[in-house]
């Protein structure tokens, strides 16, 4: 009886274990393909990227600096907050040399839907606040961007202000990192320091 | 096949859609079918996941019932539905990675549909492979077709789309946001259940003529 | 960033119920909860599991994170979960008859309760440590309790309420939902 069990689960651990070798390879590479588009789409033209990865807040923060021609395009940052409602969000930052915010990719959210995911969707309020500003230019509370309610100036989300501020708080950390990367400046408030390992990569080919 | 018997496995198959539909008239698997049904492309991607464990694990427990013994046998039918539910994942995750993003938690949580479970108890372990392989078709497509036409309706009446189109019934508010007619609440938690209760309604009345 | 216990457990309570925002444990929530009494005793073993599914799921989860086997979750936790419940049944058989006439009934339930696998894994979504987790799990059928009881306490009423043929049974239970479900809306401002 305990045999037929065991033998039972032996063969099904060795199913799933072989569709997990058979799988591992594609989703690594869906994987790779979101964030091929992402930087895509958050970057101005570029050809390589090289990244580096931060810890700020214990969180890992990953810069990719894109560069054109041996010149420096752009970055994007792989940024994220723990404050979601519905857990963790992902965004990729984009900014050009000189800090202007190109585009925000939302990578992973599990917000309430018609709420909290408008954060994803093409000129929403959140990113038309600061598309293509600056930041140190905004109205800053503490040195960092604020949604309205806490005194700032990006609008909120509709009915979704805890959304909105976990979006606004993965932006700061994006902008701590890009401003790190920028200048080489390690990133300031965070707990445990940057701690930097490159991680040469081959990055997306822009068309 | 002699031709009673074709009718026989195509009864099966009906039997699933209408006269055991699994949401409707057994009203079983409720947490996927209010949890997932935001929009009708998400109904229709967490219905087929599901098929496709029920389908599975339907044809290997009839395979194997013989050699099960009695006592052991609900674990070991867990064990195989908690397999084909992993592996379903793992294929989702590889091939359509943002289905999988927007079904979250409730893929895992197929293992626990008591629509499975049920049907390995109540019909796979009984009858042969090819009838259990039926019995998952028919009950899977029942299943996939209330969750998508759940979730058309929340997303007709809660965001004014039809399968992600939208049908232009926005207005921008003074504040610059951009806002719809629909009252969302179709979308969101309350909506599900309202929605869910009055379409069963709406069986109940059609099932009856 | 430390996630506060206090935000953990009003948000897994109120604003982010199990059952009506969440829409876990809901074949229970329309089976059971006809009666507020019985709604008690479901509460208070789901309580008891979801606890106990806490501590012994996320020290797994490490060894499996450990082992680089994470996707085993699935059919660890749910082998967990029903191994747990059966023990529970084995023991307070033996320990505590009353306790068990009480609880036992609902036992069995409780390994296809989908809230018990859910919170397991949400826990380990959310990247909370041990006391978080159990936190959570505890918070979280304190919610599930809840929202049974308030149910129960509605449905015991519309029993004698002269309700429509094709709304008897599980449609107006489902409508009642809805509407149970807009009142705890209210509480998303709370967090």
């Amino acid at each position: 009886m305990v045999a037929v069990l065991l033998g039972i689960t032996l063969v099904a651990s060795a199913g799933v274990g072989a569709v997990y070798m058979i799988t591992k390879e594609p989703i690594a590479q869906a994987d790779a393909q979101a964030k091929v588009e992402a930087l895509t789409k958050v970057l101005p033209s570029f050809e390589t990227t090289t990244s580096d990865v931060l810890t700020i807040d214990d969180m890992p923060i990953t810069v990719y600096t894109a560069t054109n021609a041996g010149a420096v395009a752009g970055y994007a940052v792989e940024t994220m907050s723990k404050n979601g409602f519905g857990g963790a969000i992902s965004l990729m930052v984009g900014f050009t040399p000189e800090g202007e915010v190109v585009n925000v990719s939302v990578l992973k959210q599990a917000e309430t839907p018609g709420l909290g995911t408008k954060m994803a969707d093409e000129d929403n309020v959140l990113l038309a606040s600061i598309q293509g500003q600056r930041l140190e230019e905004k109205k800053l509370v503490d040195g960092r961007l604020a949604v309205k309610k806490d005194g700032g100036d990006v609008d909120a989300l509709t009915a979704a202000t805890i959304s909105s501020r976990a979006y606004v708080d993965a932006i700061n950390r994006a902008w701590m990192a890009y401003r790190s990367a920028a200048t080489g400046v390690a990133a300031t408030d965070t707990a445990s320091g940057a701690t930097q390992q490159n991680l040469n990569e081959e990055g997306g080919q822009n068309e | 096949m002699r031709k009673e018997d074709k009718m026989n496995k195509l009864n099966i198959i009906s039997s699933g859609i209408l006269k055991n539909n699994p949401t409707f008239v057994l009203v079983l698997g409720m947490c996927p079918t209010l949890g997932t049904t935001t929009s009708a492309a998400n109904g229709m991607g967490m219905g087929l996941a599901t098929m496709a464990v029920l389908i599975m694990s339907n044809i290997v427990i009839s395979l194997v019932k013989n050699i099960i013994p009695d006592k052991v046998r609900i674990p070991a039918f867990i064990v195989i539905i908690a397999s084909f539910v992993t592996i379903i994942e793992m294929l989702m995750k590889a091939y359509v990675p943002a289905l999988y993003a927007s079904l979250g938690v409730f893929i895992p949580l197929i293992v626990v549909n008591c629509i499975i479970l049920g049907r390995a108890e109540a019909f796979a372990s009984k009858n042969s492979a090819l009838d259990s392989m039926l019995d998952g078709v028919g009950i899977g497509l029942g299943f996939t077709l209330s969750l998508t036409v759940i979730g058309a309706v929340r997303e007709l009446l809660g965001s004014g789309a039809i399968f992600g189109h939208a049908l232009g019934l926005d207005y921008v508010s003074e504040a610059g946001d951009k806002l719809s007619y629909m009252p969302l609440t179709f979308v969101l938690a309350p909506g599900a259940f309202l929605v869910l209760g009055f379409l069963m309604v709406l069986f109940n009345k059609l099932a009856k003529k | 960033m430390e996630v506060s216990y206090f935000a953990i457990i009003i948000g897994a309570i109120f604003v982010n119920n199990v059952v009506l925002a969440q829409f876990l444990g809901i074949c229970p929530f329309l089976g059971v909860s006809s009666k507020v009494e019985t709604s008690l005793g479901m509460g208070a073993a789901v309580t008891f599991v979801m606890a106990l599914t806490a501590v012994v799921a996320w020290p797994l989860q490490q060894l499996l994170a450990l082992w680089h086997i994470e996707y085993m979750q699935t059919i660890v936790f749910i082998l967990v979960i029903a191994a747990l419940v059966q023990m529970v049944e084995i023991i307070l058989k033996k320990m505590s008859p009353s306790l068990y006439q009480a609880l036992g009934i609902f036992l069995p339930l409780i390994t296809t309760n989908c809230a018990v696998l859910g919170v397991a894994i949400l826990m380990i979504q959310k990247e909370f440590n041990l006391l978080q987790s159990v936190t959570y799990s505890v918070a979280t059928a304190l919610g599930f309790a809840l929202a049974l009881v308030l149910f129960a306490g509605i449905r015991e009423r519309l029993e004698f309420e002269d309700v429509p043929k094709a709304f008897r049974g599980v449609p107006v239970a489902l409508v009642t939902a809805g509407i149970l479900a807009m009142a705890f809306m209210g509480f998303s401002g709370l967090v």
